[in-house]
């Protein structure tokens, strides 16, 4: 069986996390280093301890913002970022979800927007993060004036061949 | 010059004023634009936090759309510009990621032309002498920070845009058409993008942070080429802090006298005319 740190190294298919030599550049660097649970370097050790359930099951993989800071500054171009994502990734696969709920209800609302339209529509998708989250008075102040400045569209055109890229949907869906 | 359009989603709704004052200067600047065929969305943050091939595939089939125009693509929204880099850095690659994404799409991938940001065209291909000769209006007291953000430069070898730690394109283009544009080390910060809607407070935060560092490098305003960047910096820094944030392309159309100039700065949501006025830009 593979071990967590294979896995992990597989997905990411480049640098393997292992030559991390804890400089933390990634971590100084990082925008939200502060507000999470464990700084980016600190994951990469706890992949090579074999932790799985804390570090998927940790609010640091959904924290990342993907500013691409950490692998731009890395000395060994292990790719932090894209080390994230493929956590992320295998938190939702392995059924775990997202310790941050409602970034993870924010993704799949985005993205049911592209399959209902082949573009954003953006009230349309803040109507389905609300229903989803259930977060449903934050920010609401902000769409009067949005809507009178015309920056909230109700109507806005699609992909008209939209089949296409629902195909796109189901076709990668196991991955 | 001509190349390819492709808006992105932001660009028809939150971020309209960077496609109506796009769509000016492109004008006056002999840029033509033809839009990108049944465009779709390029997946954004929400399909690389959640699926690879997902990520891939959905820019993918409008770097595909692109090809019959054979034209470079002018992509303006710095996301949108990011994914498709990362698609076509992934796809260059990796053999076997492009069959897989090939099948999935149902069209070849045989890219003939670049992926550019209006920021490089700019810069690069009408050049900062010939931006000069067409500025009608002195932009004398406006002092902006130029603010790159993330996406437009990270990871370098995929964007492969500008210096990614200290970007200067923006800065030159501000500086050509008259703004006395203030030095600052925030400029490739992150603004806190996608995380605004569900961790708010976070992004606040950053937001604050950034205005902060503007005032303090002497700034009036902050400019961005990122429909993300501009969505945040315009509605989530705290109200004491605010500075009027603009498209660098607003800047380039009220410089130039264009008609349409005035039209985008009234959707603001940080309402940028008082500041104008004062300078009798407007």
């Amino acid at each position: 069986m593979q071990t967590f740190l294979e896995e992990v190294n597989e997905r990411i298919n480049g640098v393997p996390i292992q030559r991390c030599y804890h400089c933390r550049k990634c971590t100084a660097g990082c925008p939200t280093a502060s507000y999470m649970e464990f700084n980016p370097n600190r994951v990469v050790k706890m992949i090579q301890n074999g932790e799985r359930d804390k570090v998927l099951r940790s609010s640091t993989i959904w924290l990342c913002l993907s500013c691409e800071t950490c692998i731009t500054r890395c000395p060994n171009e292990v790719d932090i970022a894209r080390m994230m994502d493929v956590l992320r990734q295998m938190a939702i696969e392995s059924g775990i979800g997202a310790r941050e709920r409602n970034v993870l209800k924010f993704h799949e609302a985005f993205l049911s927007g592209i399959k209902m339209g082949g573009r954003i529509n953006e009230p349309m998708m803040m109507v389905q993060y609300k229903l989803k989250s259930g977060d449903l008075f934050s920010d609401i102040t902000l769409a009067p004036g949005m809507f009178l400045k015309g920056k909230l569209a109700l109507v806005s055109p699609r992909t008209k061949d939209l089949k296409s890229v629902q195909d796109i949907f189901e076709k990668t869906k196991s991955s | 010059m001509k190349v390819s359009y492709y808006p992105g989603c932001s660009l028809h709704a939150t971020g309209k004023e960077y496609d109506q004052s796009m769509k000016a200067v492109s004008r006056a600047l002999g840029i033509e634009i033809k839009e990108v065929d049944d465009w779709s969305c390029c997946g954004a943050s929400s399909a690389h936090s959640t699926n690879f091939d997902l990520s891939i595939a959905l820019p993918a089939r409008n770097l595909i759309a692109a090809q019959k125009d054979a034209l470079d693509v002018m992509v303006p929204c710095a996301a949108c510009f990011n994914r498709f880099k990362m698609a076509e850095h992934h796809l260059k690659a990796d053999d076997k990621l492009k069959t897989k994404i090939e099948d999935v799409i149902g069209g070849k991938y045989q890219p003939n032309f670049a992926i550019r940001n209006p920021v490089d065209i700019i810069y690069n291909d009408i050049g900062i002498e010939a931006l000069k000769g067409k500025t009608k209006k002195d932009l004398g007291g406006l002092k902006p920070v130029s603010y790159y953000g993330c996406l437009l430069l990270r990871p370098p070898e995929v964007c492969e845009f500008d210096d990614y730690e200290n970007p200067y394109m923006m800065d030159k283009i501000l500086t050509a058409i008259g703004a006395d544009v203030k030095n600052w080390s925030y400029k490739t910060d992150c603004c806190g993008g996608s995380l605004a809607i569900s961790k708010t407070k976070i992004v606040v935060d950053m937001c604050d942070k950034l205005m902060s560092a503007a005032r303090e490098a002497g700034a009036n305003c902050v400019v961005t080429a990122c429909p993300l960047c501009m969505a945040n910096l315009d509605m989530r820094p705290s109200r004491k802090l605010r500075l009027p944030v603009f498209y660098f392309t607003e800047l380039i159309s009220l410089a130039m006298d264009l008609p349409e100039a005035k039209d985008t700065f009234k959707s603001h949501i940080f309402d940028p005319q008082p500041l104008l006025k004062q300078l009798r830009l407007i």
